[in-house]
């Protein structure tokens, strides 16, 4: 049967943990989405909880902060898989629960 | 794209890469393949995608495309949404079916255990999490509890490559793009 699991592990050392130009707290704050000041909170909490509105000004005000292309790109995918993963993790935790009872 | 390191910044090695695939297609290179191609050494999705969504399951492959397609439009992002209804579509080769199930699943030909699948994939993506008691109702109408798990596989994969794909603003591709990148994605794969 297919199993993301190791690929999922994988990913989430890769983006974390991996070569790139955003500092790893910063990554790992988008991924949690805590302890990241504005304007990338407002960014990232909009990557987590509403993807569709986010809109070219969100990008371009956290380019004015400082940060480069590359990490805000970095910071995004960081967002991302660790919202994804929240949700999947919710997931597996409800079919542990379901499958004992059942 | 809002960010134009997706758009130019590809090493010389994948701009050659995209130069290729948009001679052979003969259409503009989807900004999902793009994004594949921008530092892979950094976000190497596609080994996961594939896993997810051709991998061994007892779902076909046209009910995981389906559930792509349902999750994308939760998340309310056209680019996918177009993407996957075509591709599920061509592999159940039942077009209605699929818009039906997208339109409202309630009244759809969409058969157990896949209805009440993909009622838990649409909880899962719109309110961030499950309990027990929404899983079982997928178990109870015919799941097992290993395509429950393949199915929040799936969604993982689209609840990821959505927020990329609104982040970064990927332009909804024209018809014929998107019947050929569903062609693609049947004989090819995500890999």
């Amino acid at each position: 049967m297919s199993d993301i699991s190791a690929l999922h592990a994988a990913l989430v050392t890769r983006v974390l943990d991996g070569n790139g130009q955003a500092p790893a707290y910063l990554r790992r704050a988008a991924f949690n989405n805590s302890g990241l000041d504005s304007p990338l909170s407002e960014l990232v909490d909009k990557v987590v909880h509403h993807a569709y509105a986010v809109t070219d000004q969100d990008i371009a005000s956290a380019s004015a902060a400082g940060l480069s292309e590359d990490q805000i790109f970095e910071v995004v995918v960081c967002a991302a898989v660790g919202a994804a993963t929240r949700q999947y993790q919710s997931g597996l935790t409800a079919l542990d629960a379901a499958a004992v009872v059942k | 794209m809002r960010l134009s390191i997706l758009e130019r910044g590809h090493s010389i090695r994948n701009k050659a890469l995209l130069g290729l695939i948009r001679l052979v297609s003969r259409h503009p290179v989807v900004d999902a393949v793009k994004l594949a191609l921008y530092r892979p050494d950094f976000y190497p999705a596609g080994g996961l995608t594939q896993e997810a969504m051709r991998g061994p399951s007892e779902w076909t492959v046209a009910d995981r495309e389906l559930m792509a397609a349902f999750v994308s439009k939760v998340n309310r992002t056209e680019f996918c949404v177009l993407a996957h209804t075509a591709t599920s579509s061509m592999a159940y080769d039942d077009a209605d079916k699929v818009s039906a199930a997208l339109a409202d699943l309630d009244s759809s030909p969409v058969e157990e255990p896949l209805r009440s699948t993909l009622k838990m994939l649409g909880k899962l993506t719109e309110e961030g999490d499950l309990e027990a008691a929404d899983v079982r109702s997928a178990l109870e109408a015919g799941a097992s509890p290993q395509q429950v798990k393949d199915a929040l596989a799936v969604a993982f994969a689209f609840n990821l490559t959505d927020r990329l794909a609104d982040t970064f603003g990927f332009s909804v591709a024209d018809r014929a793009a998107i019947q050929a990148g569903a062609k693609y994605l049947l004989a090819r794969g995500y890999g």
